[in-house]
């Protein structure tokens, strides 16, 4: 991976994002390094941004609210390769808190911008990784791979310090006692719902249990659809697909019914409370949720939800900036709440997690400095930076009341419940690299008992028995 | 009385029978400049079966030996050889068989009515008219637009909160108002929803090349029948279609073979949905999703050899037909 983004190139970057160098200058190096038109187009378009948006401080080099935490380590001398997303507006954040680091310690950091898509990057990681190479020395691990990096990882709980991060996530990520990510930050479902037709209708606040919002999504419906024939009562993620896996989880766990496998290997499928929640949801299909619920995903539930076609909908925190926005037609009009939970015994909120990890690979060559790397970015500072200019959503309880952040994004001080008590994590610790089979059998037989393609009690036997399967192979 | 036409059948040339023999006991060139011609030969091709080897020979060998192991995508597992388990287990899974069937269901029912359309739209298009050329530019535009971008333009239209073909219907009186009819996840119409993108994207490329058949009929052939007083419709059946058929057949045979791994189309529609899963989005997902590297390869040799019995189908077909 080095030989890609040789340290030439990175420097030049650096130096056309700070506006150290001209523009013609930026060129004319470019063009000694033999770089692609493609790379000169990036480089350019960077060209000063940083500067231009610089804030006095000459110790932010950047311009973001980044406070570097102290105790950082000397490491000079060191050379260290990060794989982070690349999502395009991400990028220059990431960058620079790489540069923040190199400039604190002496480090090198090789920030490598891995693939758009987390399909392709966990591909790309676990080949590196079975091929024990050392090009990658810290990665950023989705909440559902530890189980499969576990076998790669360096234990990063000596890391962890005085940093109160969510139990829920910390829990996630330890595979045989040892912290295979560091919690970085994260994501989970929530309930979206409409202040102004529940007051409509008279409800004093939004549904605490299923049962309640099938009611009141019944009610909301009946009354708006003579006016709008495109309303509905309740979106939400059922197409076949990992979306539909969190969305199941979240009615079979909040009602009771384990949570698919539990942190032991058990499976926890086949029984009454589990049915019933997919029964309920089953029966929502045509009547509350569009009969195509069935295969949607994210940004289908949205689109009904911001066009004001709907009364509830279960979504990730992404959609409430959207929701919010000057263009949005519901904004001023909604809030968001912890998702209902069920009526059986042991019923709870459940909310599914998602959400990124620091990872370092036990094939790194500088395994201190990238522990120090990780522990860095994942700071109390660090996450706070990254949730007022990212709105990413901080593992760390304490930031959930920080001024500063809620100043920034004034619905997260709602969050705060969702990951102390009321969320739940997919069940790919215990199924470790197996969790993709998991996935797959579960929310393919959801997804045929949502269509009505199957009967809901032989189907979950038949998945049940699918699942014991598989874990007897783990 | 009936006129009889089958003076005006053209044979397609075959090589006679001695040509034939000749070639076969053809042993290599016998002087030496012949041999030295023979190796420069070798040379000139080594490269094309280099590359041949490489993207074709070796990654089907390679996906055949895998289908006998328990091989995982980039896993540090012990990986040993399982004999024929992986082709037992998927004999044995019920998802396969819908899978096969929805296959075999999307095939058949895509490839006759793309062949029927196609010939039709070949034919008017084939007849001189004003405009001909716009027409036939424009009949193109689907094909011309990648799959995944007409899936989803059609997963809009067919969407049944805000689609036009709902409007539509509506409009018509001939669907309820309560917009909650769903052409794709219904699991009466998502098969023909998706056997109708198909139809719609690559009845274009069907009739392009049934038209390139029709061009090389000769016209004086139809001045013929003519004179001797055959009907359109007996020249269409009598002449047209066996002269066509050649370029009918390996449309066919391109058609089958696409419309058999079909999987994008439908994938971007429906993702894993069982009641329109295709055997390539069953590989695909023991490949990818679960990362069965062994199992995915098993489905991949049996659609290898399905489409391999359809392609020797196809070619004794186009045999029968030159003899």
């Amino acid at each position: 991976m080095k030989r890609y983004l040789p340290n030439p190139v990175n420097d030049l970057m650096k130096a056309s994002y700070t506006g150290q160098l001209s523009r013609r200058d930026v060129m004319k190096r470019g063009g000694a390094l033999g770089l692609s038109a493609t790379m000169m187009g990036t480089i350019l378009a960077s060209h000063n941004a940083a500067a231009q948006d610089a804030s006095p401080a000459a110790e932010q080099p950047a311009g973001w609210s980044v406070v570097m935490p102290a105790d950082l380590p000397d490491l000079a001398g060191v050379e260290i390769s990060a794989m982070l997303a690349a999502d395009g507006p991400g990028a220059p954040f990431d960058q620079a808190v790489c540069d923040m680091f190199a400039e604190a310690t002496g480090a090198v950091v090789n920030y490598l911008p891995g693939a758009e898509s987390a399909t392709e990057r966990l591909t790309f990681l676990q080949q590196t990784m079975a091929a024990q190479s050392a090009d990658v020395d810290v990665a950023q691990i989705d909440v559902i791979w530890p189980g499969i990096f576990a076998a790669h990882a360096v234990d990063l709980s000596d890391q962890v310090g005085e940093v109160e991060f969510f139990e829920r996530i910390q829990e996630n990520n330890t595979v045989d006692g040892a912290l295979v990510g560091l919690p970085w930050f994260t994501d989970a479902g929530l309930l979206y719902y409409r202040t102004d037709l529940l007051e409509k209708y008279g409800f004093e606040g939004p549904p605490v249990t299923w049962q309640e919002l099938t009611d009141m999504a019944t009610t909301i419906q009946e009354g708006e659809v003579a006016a709008n024939s495109a309303f509905t009562g309740f979106t939400f993620q059922g197409g076949a697909y990992e979306g539909l896996t969190c969305n199941a989880l979240e009615w079979q766990f909040s009602n009771g019914g384990g949570s698919i496998i539990e942190p032991d290997g058990t499976v926890s499928m086949n029984n009454d409370q589990a049915k019933a929640a997919l029964e309920l949801a089953a029966s929502w299909v045509g009547t509350i949720s569009p009969e195509a619920v069935t295969g949607y995903m994210e940004e289908d539930a949205r689109g009904i939800w911001q066009g004001g076609n709907c009364a509830f909908m279960r979504n990730w925190p992404y959609a409430y900036v959207l929701s919010a926005a000057d263009d949005s037609v519901i904004a001023g009009n909604f809030d968001i709440t912890q998702l209902p939970m069920g009526d059986g015994e042991g019923a709870a909120h459940a909310a599914c997690l998602g959400g990124w990890q620091m990872f370092v690979s036990r094939y790194s060559e500088n395994q201190d400095a990238a522990k120090a790397f990780a522990k860095y970015m994942v700071s109390p500072e660090l996450q706070k930076a990254r949730a007022i200019e990212r709105s990413a959503l901080p593992t760390i309880g304490s930031l959930y009341e920080d001024e500063d952040i809620l100043a920034a994004n004034p619905f997260f001080g709602d969050l705060f419940d969702v990951f102390e008590s009321g969320s739940v994590a997919r069940p790919s610790t215990p199924s470790a690299d197996l969790y993709g089979e998991v996935s797959l059998e579960y929310f393919t037989a959801v997804n045929e008992i949502m269509t009505g393609a199957a009967e809901v009690d032989a189907r979950v036997e038949d998945l049940a028995a699918a699942l014991e399967d598989i874990m007897a192979d783990v | 009385m009936e006129p009889d036409i089958s003076a005006v059948e053209v044979r397609p040339a075959t090589p006679r029978t001695s040509e034939k023999k000749r070639f076969s006991a053809w042993s290599g060139p016998k002087t030496a400049v012949g041999r030295q011609q023979e190796r420069l030969g070798w040379l000139l091709v080594l490269p094309s079966l280099i590359v041949v080897f490489a993207v074709a020979i070796y990654p089907l060998f390679e996906t055949f030996r895998l289908s006998f192991t328990n091989q995982r995508l980039a896993s540090v597992r012990e990986v040993r050889n399982v004999g024929w388990e992986n082709y037992t287990s998927l004999f044995e899974d019920d998802l396969w068989w819908t899978a096969m069937r929805n296959t075999i269901i999307f095939t058949v029912s895509s490839v006759t009515i793309e062949a029927v359309l196609g010939m039709v739209v070949a034919l008017t298009i084939h007849s001189a008219f004003r405009g001909r050329g716009l027409v036939r530019t424009s009949m193109l535009v689907p094909w011309a637009i990648p799959t995944v971008v007409s899936s989803l333009l059609w997963d809009w239209m067919l969407n049944d909160r805000y689609g036009v073909i709902n409007s539509i219907f509506i409009r018509l009186g001939l669907m309820a108002d309560d917009r909650n009819f769903s052409w794709i996840t219904n699991r009466g119409t998502a098969m023909i929803a998706v056997v109708a993108i198909d139809v719609w994207k690559t009845t274009p490329f069907m009739a392009l090349l049934i038209l390139a058949g029709l061009q090389i009929i000769p016209g004086d052939v139809y001045e013929a029948a003519y004179v001797d007083g055959a009907s359109k419709w007996q020249q269409f059946w009598q002449m047209t279609l066996p002269l066509v058929k050649p370029a009918l057949l390996v449309a066919l045979i391109f058609r089958t073979m696409d419309s058999f791994r079909v999987f994008d189309l439908i994938y971007v529609l429906k993702q894993g949905s069982t009641d329109t899963m295709t055997v390539a989005i069953y590989t695909y997902q023991l490949l990818i999703q679960s990362s069965r590297l062994g199992a995915g390869s098993a489905a991949a040799v049996f659609i290898f050899v399905c489409i391999g019995l359809m392609v020797f189908g196809y070619s004794r077909l186009i045999t029968v037909e030159e003899n």
